[in-house]
């Protein structure tokens, strides 16, 4: 289980503020959703979550523990991330990049158990790409080398996961899959924090949106109290049409205002 | 798991290729010595030539080839692997330079007369101070390109030095001597100099050959390798001083030898899975058999002076810059 907690957090990309003053408090069990225009401070705010940036103010706690005092592997043994975009630097077989999530648990020397091999065969199996074993992760389609590097960051078997723009890429049946997959996740007990786009896929999904705008979170609480007109014509400049299906808003961006 | 990191063979492959190399550098050259006379030095008995030339010259020339050839071999996998970019080779933190231009300080101001270790040793030094030029420019950003661009600044700037000396050479055959040297060789070298590149390149080998599992987080990018627990800051000193200590050791007994470290981990990689810890190891033997084979080449390459080591290894690598190219712009 893991609880992450900021409090009055800033973070400073050269001169300019990335995010200022956002206080959160993320228990386990949730799918938190951050929305935001781009350039609103989105990937800065799971950055300094994960401790890969500097603060420039505030705190951020993982289980009650300052981040800053936390060694690398500790944090990455709680937190699995996901990083934004599809960097490959080398042209590995997908199994052996998937295997790279186990590194965490691993002592300097020892090698991957079977054990650890059948945790990564498990999370090949969960982000349905098990068929892909023995292909070049580089060679694969989008799509395909999205959910691979999916099924990375679920290998590292943390409590929590972060992911930033997971869906890009992926074609409506994949984005559900994927969103079924992190929401399944967040009923089993975990984290999941995940930066998105679609506003309707964060609508049906996530438990809870956090809304940023310039570095701020100006709104914090359920899909349907966050994504008002009122907020999205005054955070995205636009105008929406808002619907309800089993309870949960749908969004339709219908103009700027 | 570490079966399907390179092909069975290929460990192998390189040892035995490693003993036939270290075979090769002792038994052949300039002067043929025939089966029996060496078998009766390896006994221990023999003639005095046949001693002095395999025990004091060939043994300590093998010995070097295959300390230099193994740091720059491993030096090349490690950077290529931390900079994730296939052309980095380990003059790029400018250490190599470094460590040349000490030498050819030596060279320049009598030192080297004075003493057979004054040469290395101001090599070694050279190459320290750069290493801490290298700190103090490159800061402790985790980006790779700080890194290559105060590695270029120092190599740059050692550059400059080595020709500001030959400029300034007070005569012919002083610069020539310069030249030479640069062109790097394992010529004439004893055991004192296998013993001052012993120390550097066992530091320099340690501090590289266990980043292997940093190397491959880092196939994810930065953010990537630290979110999956490796300090990036501490993997960036090693992999400094490893580099810089190494192969400023090595520079300093054999000259300048560029390309080992960039052609050798490009024959091992297709061997292996590609991943970078995967290539370390073998890139050390396949660094050492190859610089040790290249040492034979210029002993048996008739030239009416010794061909130069550095010259070698030079036109070796081009065709790989042409593999390289060709499968770029997709002719091969």
């Amino acid at each position: 289980m893991v609880t992450v907690r900021t409090k009055e957090m800033g973070v400073h990309l050269g001169r300019h503020a990335a995010v200022r003053g956002v206080t959160l408090d993320m228990p386990p069990g949730q799918l938190v959703g951050i929305i935001g225009p781009n350039g609103a401070g989105k990937s800065s705010l799971i950055r300094a979550m994960l401790g890969l940036v500097r603060l420039s103010a505030g705190s951020v706690a993982i289980n009650g523990r300052d981040v800053a005092a936390l060694s690398r592997q500790e944090i990455a043994r709680h937190i699995a991330y996901l990083p934004q975009g599809q960097t490959l630097h080398w042209p590995l077989a997908v199994e052996r990049l998937v295997a790279l999530g186990r590194l965490p648990h691993l002592g300097p020397l020892s090698r991957l158990t079977p054990a650890d091999e059948a945790l990564v065969d498990a999370a090949l199996a969960r982000a349905d790409v098990l068929h892909l074993k023995g292909r070049i992760a580089t060679e694969l389609s989008g799509g395909e080398r999205a959910r691979v590097l999916l099924a990375r960051a679920l290998a590292v078997g943390a409590p929590a996961l972060i992911a930033d723009e997971p869906l890009a890429s992926l074609d409506p049946g994949h984005q559900i899959d994927v969103m079924e997959l992190l929401s399944a996740e967040a009923r089993s007990g975990a984290l999941v924090v995940t930066v998105l786009h679609d506003l309707g896929m964060a609508a049906r999904y996530c438990d809870r949106l956090i809304l940023m705008d310039r570095g701020e979170a100006v709104a914090d609480g359920p899909p349907m109290q966050v994504l008002t007109r009122a907020n999205l014509a005054r955070v995205y400049g636009i105008d929406a049409w808002i619907g309800e299906e089993a309870g949960r808003p749908v969004i339709l961006p219908l103009s700027r205002v | 798991m570490s079966a399907r990191h390179r092909h069975p063979l290929l460990m192998p492959l390189l040892l035995l290729l490693l003993v036939l190399a270290a075979c090769g550098s002792v038994t052949l050259g300039a002067v043929p010595i025939s089966p029996e006379r060496m078998l009766a030095v390896m006994m221990g008995g023999g003639d005095d030539v046949a001693r002095a030339i395999l025990i004091d010259l060939r043994l300590p020339r093998m010995l070097l080839g295959l300390l230099v050839g193994g740091m720059l071999g491993l030096s090349g996998a490690a950077l290529q692997g931390y900079l994730r970019n296939p052309l980095a080779e380990p003059s790029v933190l400018g250490a190599s330079n470094a460590a040349a231009l000490g030498a050819v300080c030596a060279m320049y101001f009598g030192l080297a007369q004075m003493h057979l270790l004054a040469l290395p040793l101001l090599a070694i030094l050279a190459g320290m101070i750069a290493i801490g030029g290298l700190f103090l420019l490159a800061g402790p950003s985790e980006s790779p390109l700080t890194l290559i661009l105060a590695g270029i600044a120092i190599a740059t700037l050692a550059g400059a030095g080595i020709s500001l000396s030959l400029n300034l050479s007070p005569n012919p055959f002083a610069a020539m001597e310069i030249m030479s040297w640069l062109m790097g060789s394992l010529e004439n070298r004893s055991y004192a100099h296998v013993l001052t590149a012993l120390p550097c390149v066992l530091v320099g080998a340690a501090l590289l050959i266990a980043d292997g599992r940093t190397l491959d987080a880092l196939t994810l990018g930065e953010d990537g390798a630290q979110a999956l627990g490796v300090d990036l800051k501490w993997a960036r000193l090693r992999l400094m001083l490893g580099v810089a200590i190494g192969v400023g050791g090595a520079v300093a007994v054999s000259g300048s030898i560029g390309f080992v470290g960039l052609i050798v981990p490009h024959l091992i990689r297709p061997l292996t899975d590609r991943s970078p810890s995967a290539i370390l190891l073998p890139s050390m033997l396949g660094g050492a058999a190859l610089l040790t084979f290249a040492d034979i080449g210029v002993r048996l390459i008739p030239t009416t002076s010794e061909l130069k080591l550095g010259v070698l290894t030079a036109m070796l690598g081009v065709p790989v810059f042409l593999v390289y190219l060709m499968r770029e712009r997709r002719l091969w």
